[in-house]
């Protein structure tokens, strides 16, 4: 007894980068290993019948099957539950598998949410389509207007959802005034943090109840994985009488109470015992320990992100050829104030601008790019870019193209950690491209003019 | 003001922890959707002495039930409480009169004076926090469901 107690575990606040390397580990009790051991199996022996009961009525934690718990998986859930200052975490195969298990748990037919309007472009379609199909109603609202979230509320409303830098427009979400107004109304927000990660911004601090993550992106961090994680804060009140999905005697689960029985892991319990149960999408081992080897360098990475993000953005904003860069950082930025609140040490590495030339001015850009990877994703250490007029959004006119905030020369970056030097000559190539193919050097407009005009008018000329 | 934290102290639970063999828990239900009854369980199951305090019932989790902490008949090393925190004070009194080594007031029972009495009396107290939960993350299995121990340690762990 004295033994164990001579290593007891003192009260102390460890920092983020000691955490990002040790949280939700100890070195595996039965080899030593000091890496994460890879549990790449679908079940799990029980002692005896007795166990098994107890770990199937959740009185007991013990693992059952792959698709609900997993040990690899768990040390990746509880390192960004830790990260992120929540109760826990449950993670997915992907980023929208994530959010929609999130929803799912707390939503039944004839709720309504409430949603910013500035997502990435797969979750716009998720929210559109698949609430639809859950007979959930849906209000769009602009991000920026604290009086639009507030005016959307019904009486049916069951959540506020937002990104903390908008994909790709950048918009930055005022998370305390969001949550403010979402408690008033005692809702909960649920905030995707793919774009900050939690080095950058932990909702949670500023009050977010639900935080969700592509781990896909900075946090897998290598471009190798699909992966998605849930953390919830622990502290919204279930029993508020909004939620009786939550709350109410479960008949999924043999009438069990999750929020008075598990209190503040109530909802993560739910999470994963139901939702994840039923709708299946769990992460698999191996890909949680490429997410686990990410963790490890994420305040690394991350801060190389952002200073050559900020570098990539300062070239842009002074080019010539390129227009309305989106980067929040950018001191002009509107969102600059919101930045230094929230993401003190940096906007993240994800924006678009306009370049010259409109729809064959983007496309030669990237024709002319050797080093950064034309692709579908961000968040990857390899410089990422993408012309979303003749990919995502290829089937869109120009007219649909501005409705959806994109020009028809919008270029969108993910900048990497590779010599930011290299990354600028490669885009100077490219401008270079664009300049022979449309002759658009000569008429570009210098300064700063909006999305709409600069496109507009190189077009034309 | 009543500050829970002030009873928190992870080192003082790890050795409340390590410390006790025998449990009463006060208010326990024969109910077994309630929270008190998966704590018992829990317990049970890992090793400690459970004695039910709860008027009401006779037997619950298959050990005798006692009307009050003062009529269970062997040394408590433990009193563990499931009340409305109106309660404490008065519970308190019989945890120092027994002789209990510590007092656990689960999330909610808060009670300063009840805190007070057993402090003085020379019981320890650890109040607003799940004696589940606090076994589960430094000696248990928390962590395999994913829930934010806030454990760092690179002290290879034991057999589980
Ligand atoms: C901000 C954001 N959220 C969610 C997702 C969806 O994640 P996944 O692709 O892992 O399903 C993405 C993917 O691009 C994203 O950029």
């Amino acid at each position: 007894m004295t033994d164990k107690l001579s290593r007891a575990e003192q009260a102390r606040e460890f920092g983020f980068e000691t955490r990002q390397l040790h949280a939700g580990q100890r070195p595996d009790p039965n080899t030593g290993a000091r890496a994460v051991p890879i549990f790449q199996t679908t079940s799990y022996v029980f002692e005896d019948p007795e166990s098994a009961a107890a770990y199937f009525n959740l009185q007991e934690y013990g693992n059952t099957y792959s698709r609900i718990m997993n040990p690899t998986v768990a040390v990746f859930e509880e390192r960004v539950a830790n990260l992120e200052g929540g109760a826990g975490a449950v993670a997915f195969a992907s980023g929208i598998a994530a959010q929609a298990a999130a929803l799912f748990t707390l939503l039944q037919p004839g709720d309504h949410v409430v949603s910013s309007s500035a997502l990435y472009g797969g979750t716009v379609n998720q929210l559109k389509h698949l609430l639809r199909k859950m007979s959930v109603e849906l209000t769009w609202v602009d991000p920026d207007d604290p009086g639009a979230w507030r005016e959307a509320v019904r009486p049916n409303t069951k959540a506020f959802f937002g990104e903390t830098i908008g994909n790709p427009s950048g918009n930055v979400l005022d998370i305390e005034t969001v949550a403010a107004i979402a408690h008033e109304h005692e809702l909960p927000l649920i905030v995707d943090n793919t774009f900050a990660t939690p080095y950058l911004c932990r909702p949670i601090e500023w009050g977010a109840d639900i935080v969700i993550h592509s781990a896909t992106k900075f946090i897998g961090g290598h471009g190798t994985s699909i992966g998605g994680v849930v953390v919830e804060a622990g502290t919204f009140d279930w029993s508020n009488g909004r939620f009786p999905v939550v709350a109410d005697a479960s008949p999924a689960y043999h009438g069990l109470r999750f929020h008075e029985t598990f209190g503040m892991y109530g909802y993560l319990m739910k999470l994963r015992a139901e939702t994840l149960r039923d709708l299946g999408g769990a992460l698999s081992p191996f890909n949680a320990f490429l997410f686990l080897q990410g963790l490890e360098t994420l305040s690394l990475r991350m801060d190389r992100h952002v200073e050559n993000a900020r570098a990539v953005a300062a070239f842009l904003d002074s080019h010539e050829l390129a227009s309305n860069v989106t980067y929040p950082g950018l001191p002009g930025n509107k969102y600059r104030p919101l930045v230094d609140k929230y993401l003190p040490r940096g906007a993240g590495a994800v924006f678009s601008f306009d370049c010259a030339g409109g729809r064959a001015g983007g496309q030669g850009l990237i024709g002319g790019l050797t080093l950064w990877s034309h692709l579908a994703n961000v968040g990857d250490a390899k410089s990422l870019v993408i012309h979303p007029a003749s990919t995502t959004h290829r089937q869109l006119g120009d007219e649909e193209l501005r409705a959806a905030g994109v020009g028809p020369g919008t270029v969108r970056l993910s900048v990497g950690t590779e010599s930011v030097e290299d990354l600028i000559w490669d885009l100077e190539q490219g401008f270079a491209r664009v300049a022979a193919t449309t002759g658009a050097a000569s008429d570009a407009p210098s300064g700063a003019p909006s999305a709409a005009k600069g496109g507009e008018k190189v077009e034309t000329a | 003001m009543t500050d829970p934290e002030r009873y928190q102290d992870p080192l003082t639970i790890q050795r409340v922890l390590h410390a006790t063999k025998t449990i009463a828990i006060v208010g326990l239900s024969n109910n077994e959707l309630r929270a008190s009854y998966f704590v018992g369980y829990y317990l049970k199951r890992h090793g400690y002495r459970v004695i039910p305090v709860n008027p009401r019932e006779k037997e619950i989790l298959g050990e005798t039930s006692y009307p009050s902490l003062l009529d269970v008949p062997v040394p408590v090393d433990l009193v563990n409480v499931f009340r409305a925190p109106d309660a404490l004070p008065a519970i308190a009194r019989e945890a120092v009169e027994i002789k209990a080594g510590a007092l656990w007031c689960q999330f909610g029972v808060i009670n300063e004076e009840g805190a007070r009495i057993a402090e003085t009396g020379g019981v320890t107290v650890i109040m607003d926090r799940c004696l589940k939960i606090e076994h589960a993350r430094y000696v248990g299995r928390m962590h395999w469901l994913g829930f934010n121990t806030r454990r760092i340690t690179s002290v290879r762990a034991g057999l589980q």
